[in-house]
């Protein structure tokens, strides 16, 4: 954690061959807001926009990296991964759609809600995905 | 209502997170697809699933439902019960399928 002119960085790496590890960032940043006193309503918009993406990752790329970025007005969500990228973008944000596997969806994931959450639950999403590539998705949240 | 009171009430078993026994119980949310419990689910709430793996924990952490029923005796992972119990989430087993334990907690809540 890195602390300069009143920004907080944090870093995580999203293990995406252990399913079960998936929730452990947006877990730990949760716990890091309650503790900076950040609005309750503030902290379950962001845990609940970056479990979704951290679950997102971990069906779909593999894992990757999530970057969160903390001032008192604003926070910035960066995920990014190297998985192989979104087709359409306005289809996958279509609630509903999803192109997780079956043993995902026995799980209770992959009903095609993650996307449409994260843009939900977020003040603005920005979304850059390369098919092959990877996919970069940046939620802010103001507070 | 604390989650203890509601598993004396319920005759439920403890199975995971005694630590997190003492929480207030505000109403009740019954969904097994966790997207959707992600975000319909309020704090407070005794959430009742059919799911066991690990993966409700980090659900109910995040929500902050007040405890997991698992119903109709359904067996839970033990990795499931170890993270609950790093984490002081309450996991109840119970008898009951979802709608009879509704219908309790209509009567206790």
């Amino acid at each position: 954690m890195a602390e300069e002119k009143n920004i907080i960085s944090l870093q995580y790496k999203v293990n995406g061959e252990d399913f079960s590890l998936a929730g452990e960032a947006s877990s730990n940043v949760k716990k890091i807001l309650k503790q900076l006193g950040v609005n309750p309503e503030a902290i379950r918009r962001v845990a609940i926009a970056m479990y979704e993406g951290e679950i997102n990752m971990v069906i779909h790329a593999k894992g990757g990296i999530a970057e969160v970025n903390i001032t008192p007005e604003q926070i910035k969500v960066l995920l990014q991964d190297e998985g192989p990228g979104i087709a359409d973008i306005e289809l996958a944000m279509q609630e509903g759609y999803s192109t997780a596997p079956d043993n995902i969806r026995e799980l209770g994931f992959g009903a095609g809600m993650g996307l449409p959450n994260m843009k939900r639950y977020s003040d603005e999403m920005k979304i850059n995905s390369v098919v092959g590539k990877g996919t970069r998705v940046e939620l802010i949240f103001n507070i | 209502m604390t989650v203890r009171e509601l598993v004396q009430k319920l005759d439920a078993k403890i199975l995971a997170g005694e630590e997190g026994l003492e929480r207030q119980i505000k109403s009740g949310y019954i969904c097994d697809l966790l997207s959707w419990v992600m975000s319909h689910a309020q704090k407070g709430n005794v959430w009742i699933t059919v799911q066991s793996h690990v993966n409700i924990v980090a659900v109910a952490l995040l929500t902050e439902v007040a405890c997991i029923i698992i119903p109709e005796n359904i067996e839970v992972d033990t990795l499931t019960i170890t993270k609950a119990n790093e984490e002081g989430i309450p996991i109840l087993s119970s008898a009951l399928n979802s709608y009879e334990l509704a219908c309790k907690l209509k009567e206790l809540i």
